[in-house]
């Protein structure tokens, strides 16, 4: 039994994190000369850019330069997957907040006080502000993308049951508390090393080399922490640090761009809201039988990541139930607002929504329980392919489910809910379940990659370094933790260091909950390469066989015929020095067995699965609207945890932030097309409040991953999130209980106070209506 | 000992000093130029002197009057421990205790507070010197990206004294009779500070803690 991994270790910087000695970007000590830059932002949704006249701002006290589009020596460039997404607008305007030009300036004030002097004219023209009106107009960032199986048309037209509905979810702001920033400091012959608040450093190195004109190795992207990422951190990161390489670079002298908040909001995309319409067709039983859905997504202006996270909701919108015959089709709506992006999940929450709707649709038309419909639908034995063609391995469904029920005391909290609800006409309570399925792997193969460095010293310590980015989710500690189990040392031995594209290169984004999985196989094979190395060695040098030695509680025994002889790993790591073998090597790790063709849109992109369930319970008012989360119970899938401490952290973290995109976060635009919640005063994210008061949260027990993943751990991330879709159902359930139940509950996410009283007072009057 | 102002590192004044030893080698030449071109902004901006207690060492400070509490903390005296979240009294990750009760540092000015007595996260305690509170976050894992970490810490200092004083909350059920140290009062009285990681499940604990420790 280890005491490195499979146990709760604090996080890497805990102690730095509760004295203020963790430096995040803007804590930085500043070089003399270090300048700041300030944004000039279009106010206008859409247009022609007319004139943009910097006179005035150049010559404002302070000011250093004003950089427009014509000041990038390189491509005015910065789009992630896509092409020509510009830095600075330099004729049309597609979105209120887009980037027009630079201000840098000798003081933060100076620069902002000139950008403000900036004059821009835009000849406005009509914006397309929602999805509706994008599908009308065809108005895409790519082509409709589809997963079909069988024949869902013939199936549905043969199906006993059929029902067809719509609802919508909203975006999401992913408001990490540290801002957007990025510090570009020029050195050698120019190059340009930048502090970035990334998750995808490598982004940050290329598309800073990109609108420099450079190749590559002049540009290192390093970043120690981040205030937070959620996704949000990588292409929205990658174009702050071009701006202030493009400003370093123009001025000869260090450059701070870091956004006010507002600034963040208006400029910088979020998750993807989108837009359904589904049929669906059932036997009595309430078994699905074929599914055709349509799922529109608001990319915003441009591509970014809006294709993986397409192909995430499609591959998604099963989630934990077989399909026979399957129809989801993918719609990428171009709209005139920031262009959106990753966000935790990744359109996996977008996908996963439609089939809870549907079930909760289903049992209501038959009159069922909605519990047992959604179970009788369950990925099993020979109903085991998903629509696009993977198989269901090492299904937990069942586990996590009858643990949830268990757990939460269904039955009798169900029968507790039902008699409040007939004794109290104000206040009303409901409970919602939700089973998790999701796919662990980036959906783009040549993604799942990952390089690590590890050193050790002659006095035994070690320093780490891996492709990963730490943003609070613990991913440093439980690499740390793999290496600490190869050399058997202490974990307080190993010493991970900031990540930097000159250190390990050609890394793939922290994202898609593969960070622990990906770099700690990659460390695990750098520390593993170079214990090889010490063994073999020492095998040498002391005459004994390999196998003779073993390393223990930072030790190494050399077994001996008549003797045992103990050093300390310092002290083999330096005999092995003085033997002359190399003590540094790199680790590189590729995920097995995915492939993924992006046209027939069928593969295995994952490797694995992890699972979960969820059960919530609400309580509305419903004069108001007002909702609570009164308890939550999850038990969510980790494999075998690496560090249950922080997967457990994840998860909680996780539910709340899910909790809140769907309840209270509401992105409101006007209908200019300007994003008016620019702000934690308009903008809600969950608070100390909204936290269930009652929130057990337990990790799936004795379930070691059957993939050979890292020491038989899980990806933690992204999973979680999810599970807050139990919410959302407990709303609808409470919803219900207003009327007579005769109509099923129509609930668009955020359900905020007046979404949910408007369901509310629908549900009074079709009870009305239907009365005799 | 009061150090003079002159002496106190400023992240983002140091360029003043710079322009006037503008032959260090490091410093670019355009630096030089367009330093002696521009006079430093300070210079000509008015400025007030402010005298204050900070982690227990007396501080002077000659500052734009409109500096906030934590720009001064953050850019005039390098405590970059408490941190900017929304630069709005918003989010709380700016929190400080002046004269032992929370404030949002980024909605009060530096030059209000002549002779307060002030403690930022720094001065609660070190790695090696834990405050209670800052041991409890540690033991229950009461952070994740840390960002809003030190503003809730001194939040949570302060929520205790609180309470310890007999100051009622939203939640308090009987005014007259002293609040009681229940997850209500402590999940309402911190619902100032946000945590986008979301550990405020774990915050509670901490701060519970801490609580059933003094009682």
């Amino acid at each position: 039994m280890s005491d490195k991994i499979h146990v709760a270790r604090r996080h890497d910087s805990a102690l730095k994190h509760v004295t203020g000695q963790a430096l995040y970007i803007d804590d930085m000590p500043e070089p003399p000369g270090t300048l700041h830059a300030a944004l000039v932002l279009s106010k206008v949704a859409c247009g022609r850019l007319m004139r943009l006249d910097a006179d005035a701002a150049k010559t404002m006290p302070g000011v250093v330069a004003v950089l427009g589009p014509h000041d990038i020596p390189g491509r005015n460039d910065i789009a992630a997957i896509g092409k020509n997404e510009p830095l600075f607008a330099l004729d049309r305007v597609e979105f209120a907040g887009q980037t027009l030009a630079m201000v840098v300036a000798e003081t933060l004030d100076a620069a902002r006080a000139a950008a403000a002097k900036v004059v821009v004219e835009i000849e406005a023209g009509e914006p397309i502000l929602d999805i509706a009106t994008a599908l009308a107009r065809e108005s895409y960032v790519q082509a409709p993308a589809t997963i079909l199986r069988g024949d869902p048309d013939a199936a549905l037209a043969a199906a006993p049951h059929r029902l067809t509905a719509e609802f919508s979810v909203g975006g999401q702001e992913h408001f990490y508390l540290e801002s957007q920033i990025a510090f570009a400091l020029p050195g050698e012959d120019g190059d340009i090393t930048v502090h970035s608040s990334t998750q995808h450093p490598t982004e940050v190195q290329h598309v800073c080399a990109r609108v420099l004109g450079w190749d590559f190795n002049r540009v290192t992207a390093v970043v120690r922490r981040l205030g937070g990422g959620f996704g949000g951190k990588e292409s929205n990161a990658t174009w702050v640090a071009a701006a202030a390489a493009i400003a370093a670079n123009h001025t000869g002298r260090p450059v701070k761009l870091r956004l006010p908040r507002e600034v963040d909001m208006v400029t910088t995309g979020k998750r993807h809201g989108f837009d359904y319409r589904y049929t669906v067709g059932f036997d009595s039983e309430g078994r699905v039988l074929a599914l055709d859905a349509v799922l529109a997504a608001d990319a915003g202006w441009s591509l970014d990541m809006t294709p993986g996270v397409v192909t995430r909701a499609l591959t998604h919108t099963d989630n934990a139930y077989w399909i026979p015959h399957f129809r989801a089709v993918g719609y990428a709506c171009r709209t005139h607002k920031q262009s959106n992006t990753a966000f935790r999940g990744f359109g996996g929450p977008q996908g996963v929504v439609v089939m809870e709707d549907a079930l909760d649709r289903i049992a209501h038309h038959l009159g069922r329980d909605p519990v047992e419909v959604r179970a009788l639908n369950f990925y099993a034995e020979g109903r085991d392919e998903t629509p696009y063609g993977q198989t269901v391995d090492e299904n937990h469904l069942e586990r996590c489910w009858a643990e949830v029920k268990a757990g939460g005391e269904l039955e009798r909290r169900r029968a507790e809910i039902d008699a409040f609800n007939a004794a109290n006409p104000v206040l009303k309570r409901g409970l919602g379940l939700f089973p998790l399925k999701f796919g662990i792997s980036f959906n783009l193969p040549h993604m799942n990659q990952a390089g690590a460095l590890v050193h050790v010293y002659t006095d035994g310590s070690i320093r780490l370094n891996h492709g990963g980015t730490e943003m609070g989710q613990g991913l440093f500690i439980k690499v740390a933790q793999v290496v600490a189990e190869v050399f058997q040392v202490d974990v307080d031995r190993i010493r991970p260091s900031a990540t930097s594209t000159a250190e390990v290169p050609n890394t793939s984004p922290t994202a898609a909950s593969t960070g622990s999985d990906l770099n700690g196989w990659a460390a695990w094979d750098a520390a593993n390469t170079i214990r090889s190395r010490m063994v073999a060695y020492a095998a040498e040098h002391f005459g004994v066989a390999e196998t003779d030695i073993e390393f223990a509680d930072g030790t190494v025994r050399i077994a001996r015929p008549g003797s045992n002889q103990v050093l300390t790993f310092g002290e083999l790591a330096k005999l092995c020095w003085l033997g002359r073998v190399s003590l540094s090597a790199t680790g590189y790790y590729k995920t097995p067995k995915i492939h993924w063709d992006p046209v027939s849109m069928r593969g295995r992109p994952f490797f694995y699965f992890s699972f979960g369930a969820a059960m919530a319970e609400v309580a509305i008012d419903t004069l108001t609207g007002e909702s609570r989360v009164l308890r939550a119970d999850l038990v969510q899938d980790c494999g075998r945890s690496l560090n249950p401490a922080i997967d457990l952290g994840q998860i909680e973290g996780a539910f709340v932030q899910g909790q809140g995109w769907l309840t209270c976060e509401e992105l409101w635009w006007d209908a200019s097309g300007r994003l008016r919640t620019a702000g934690p005063s308009t903008y809600k994210i969950p608070g100390s409040r909204d936290v269930p008061p009652v929130f057990n949260v337990t990790l799936l027990d004795n379930a070691p991953s059957r993939e050979a993943t890292i020491f038989r751990s899980k990806a933690v991330g992204e999973p979680p999130l999810m599970l807050a879709t139990a919410v959302w159902t407990a709303l609808k359930d409470a919803i219900g209980a207003v009327g007579s139940r005769r109509t099923p509950v129509r609930l668009d996410a955020p359900a905020t106070p007046e979404r949910v009283l408007a369901a509310v007072e629908r549900a009074r009057r079709e009870s009305r209506t239907a009365a005799p | 000992m009061a150090s003079p102002p002159q002496q106190e590192l400023r992240r983002r004044s140091m360029i003043a000093a710079a322009a006037t030893t503008a032959a260090i080698g490091t410093v670019p030449a355009a630096l030089a130029q367009s330093s002696a071109e521009t006079p430093p902004e300070a210079a000509k901006a008015t400025t007030l002197k402010v005298s204050f207690t900070v982690n227990g060492k007396p501080r002077d400070l000659e500052l734009d009057p409109r500096t906030t509490l934590l720009d001064a903390l953050r850019e005039g005296m390098n405590l970059t421990g408490t941190k900017k979240g929304c630069d709005h009294g918003q989010c709380g990750a700016c929190t400080v205790l002046l004269d032992g009760r929370r404030i949002n540092s980024c909605l009060t000015l530096a030059v209000m507070h002549p002779g307060a007595d002030i403690t930022t996260v720094e001065g609660l305690g070190t790695p090696d010197r834990l405050h209670p509170m800052q041991a409890a976050f540690v033991k229950h894992d009461g952070y994740q990206c840390g960002y809003c970490t030190p503003g809730q810490i001194c939040s949570a200092v302060a929520v205790l004294a609180e309470i310890e004083a007999g100051i009622p909350s939203h939640v308090t059920t009987d005014l007259n009779a002293k609040p009681q140290l229940t997850g209500a009062e402590l999940r309402e009285r911190m619902s100032g500070n946000i945590c986008r990681c979301g550990a405020y499940s774990n915050i509670v604990d901490a701060i519970t803690e801490v609580a059933g420790s003094k009682a």
